[in-house]
């Protein structure tokens, strides 16, 4: 990181978090929101690598590590899920999805 | 034994790695062993033996605690910790796998799902619970709550085949995988502002800043979201009626014990841990959502007529009365929050076996006009389900009335009146939406339904959670020592 300095970073992290957040927000396919959760995870990567070098240690290499892992896991389960739900309803709409109601 | 893994770090971390170890095995029994019908049953022999094995263990440990007079046992220099808080939270850990577990048989030969899948995933949930009631780092934490969220959103959809439980598996799984992004946000900035993972340390570093700095404000908001999201408390409860009413039910009430202890487990840890300097930046926090959740779940609780959905919208207004706890903040606040917890799981409990029970094969039994006249069927049931219902509500003299009386007691002491007076007033329509179902067991007149599926497990589990919540509720003084110990931290 000997050109950009460290707020650079955290800047670019929280706007592909704010991204992320707004995507799971607004878009209305399955997919396309479980995307964007991924992108959360990226960007919250990318903060600790950025603190981990400035800090000069390995904590944050190793905590982007083990969340890698956990993306890893929660794409297996969540896209399993999601064959589910496709399986069941022909349909991946978000608005399809709503069976239960208050 | 080296340097990284040392004979305390075994001590300490064994229950987990049990409990894992055993879930594999159901796993592999399942598969090589026992694939006939009739074997099913060496299945739940397998689990309960693994709770007695961490059962037996955690004895073992809170014996070694008061022995050597310690105070907590540091494991894997401070990423994991034995203490009485930890050990308190485990025993509930175990009776509600035990009890759930042996609650399911039934349940899943009706539904005609696997139990092999099911019980190793219990299992396996309550490790990453373990690790949410021992952590004391941010990766052991996060471990934790991952572990334990991915197996609750398979489970939540475990009736692959119902679109009910599909779509509660999805909601669940979108919102609690968000919710884990914005709290994983808010850990990598609690780093980047302490250099280190470790919550001593954190806490330190917190204590150093000022309380409105940037960072850490966004770093406690996030971290805060995604905790209120976890508990299920308002504005953050939107996934926990469809998640609750779409699992099967013995899912259910495994999510609303297990995984709402464990979660409230893990934001005492970091509230009243690396984050209690930053209390006032995110104590009109929580008293929002404290009062949200308590609006917000009793009057939507009023209007519904499945019983799982308006035991859902109950257990958002119990997380609002056990966040008060730690809104008030004193001694007996903390301690109330452990007793209500305490109480919250067993009442819950019990009150979902009930609607376990009602399940027949040609009978969903989850409307509240599905008990009609249950009374003159099963008067058993009918009494059970009263005691549950009188403690959710919070009347003396069962276990419910002991909880919210050290809330309020807080909330008292530390001259938070207003609050007081708004928890007392949902009590009061807490009381209406639960007399409802009271009205249709005792008054209604009774349709007619085939007999309801009991079995031993689940009598046992029905007997075990009524009788405690009365005793809890008359003499409540072991249970009050067995708080007071999760104190010690």
């Amino acid at each position: 990181m000997e050109g950009a300095p460290l707020s650079w970073y955290l800047i670019l992290s929280a706007i592909l978090f704010a991204l992320g957040v707004a995507g799971f927000l607004f878009r209305r396919n399955i997919i396309t929101v479980f995307m964007c959760i991924e992108l959360m995870l990226n960007a919250v990567n990318l903060s600790f690598i950025a603190f981990s070098h400035k800090l000069n240690q390995v904590d944050g290499h190793i905590y982007a590590f083990f969340v890698m892992v956990v993306a890893a896991a929660e794409a297996a389960v969540g896209l399993a899920i999601i064959l589910t739900v496709f399986k069941n309803r022909a349909s991946l709409a978000i608005d399809d999805v709503s069976s239960m109601k208050y | 034994m080296s340097e990284f893994y040392t004979a305390t770090d075994h001590y300490v971390v064994v229950p987990a790695i049990m409990l894992a170890l055993f879930g594999c095995a159901v796993l592999l029994f399942d598969f090589w062993m026992f694939p006939q019908a009739r074997h099913r049953k060496y299945l739940l022999l397998v689990l309960i033996g693994g709770e007695i094995f961490t059962g037996v263990h955690l004895w073992r440990q809170g014996n070694f605690l008061s022995a050597q007079g310690l105070s907590e046992l540091v494991a894997f220099r401070g990423s994991l910790v034995l203490d009485g808080f930890s050990l308190f939270f485990n025993w509930i850990f175990v009776a509600a796998t035990i009890i759930v577990a042996i609650a399911s048989y039934r349940y899943l030969e009706i539904e005609g799902e696997h139990h092999g899948e099911y019980y190793g995933l219990i299992l396996v949930a309550q490790s990453g619970m373990f690790f949410l009631a021992a952590g004391t780092d941010l990766i052991t934490l996060f471990i934790g709550v991952e572990l334990m969220a991915l197996c609750f959103y398979v489970m939540v959809g475990f009736l692959r085949g119902q679109k009910r439980s599909n779509e509660a598996a999805i909601k669940y799984l979108l919102l609690g995988a968000f919710s884990s992004g914005l709290m994983v946000y808010g850990f990598s900035l609690l780093y980047g502002l302490s250099g280190s993972t470790k919550l001593s340390v954190i806490g330190q570093a917190v204590a150093a800043r000022e309380p409105w700095d940037p960072m850490l404000f966004l770093a406690i908001a996030t971290i805060s979201v995604g905790l209120l999201f976890k508990v299920s408390a308002a504005p953050f409860h939107m996934w926990a009626p469809d998640a609750y009413e779409g699992a099967p039910t013995t899912v259910t009430a495994y999510l609303a014990v297990g995984s709402k202890a464990a979660s409230f487990a893990f934001l005492m840890r970091m509230y009243l841990g690396p984050l209690s300097e930053g209390r006032p930046t995110w104590e009109p926090l929580l008293i929002g959502a404290a009062v949200l959740s308590m609006t917000i779940g009793n009057i939507a609780a009023v209007t519904q007529s499945n019983v799982k959905r308006l035991l859902a919208y109950s257990s958002i207004s119990h997380a609002g009365y056990i966040l008060l706890g730690l809104v008030a903040g004193n001694q007996t606040g903390i301690k109330g929050m452990a007793v209500y917890i305490l109480v919250y799981a067993f009442m819950t409990m019990g009150a979902f076996i009930v609607v376990v029970a009602l399940r027949r094969k040609e009978l969903i039994g989850e409307d509240i006009d599905d008990m009609a006249g249950l009374i003159h069927k099963s008067p058993g049931y009918a009494v059970l389900m009263l005691i549950f219902l009188l403690s959710l509500a919070g009347i003396p003299p069962t276990a419910g009335f002991i909880g919210k009386y050290y809330i309020f007691l807080a909330l008292l002491e530390t001259g938070h009146y207003v609050l007081a007076a708004v928890a007392a007033l949902y009590v009061a329509v807490a009381i209406y939406y639960y007399f409802r179902i009271v009205r249709s067991m005792f008054v209604s007149e009774a349709a007619e339904t085939p007999p309801l599926a009991t079995t031993v497990g689940v009598r046992v589990a029905l007997a075990v959670t009524g009788v405690l919540t009365l005793v809890m509720g008359v003499y409540p003084e072991p249970f009050l020592r067995l708080a007071q110990s999760s104190l010690t931290r």
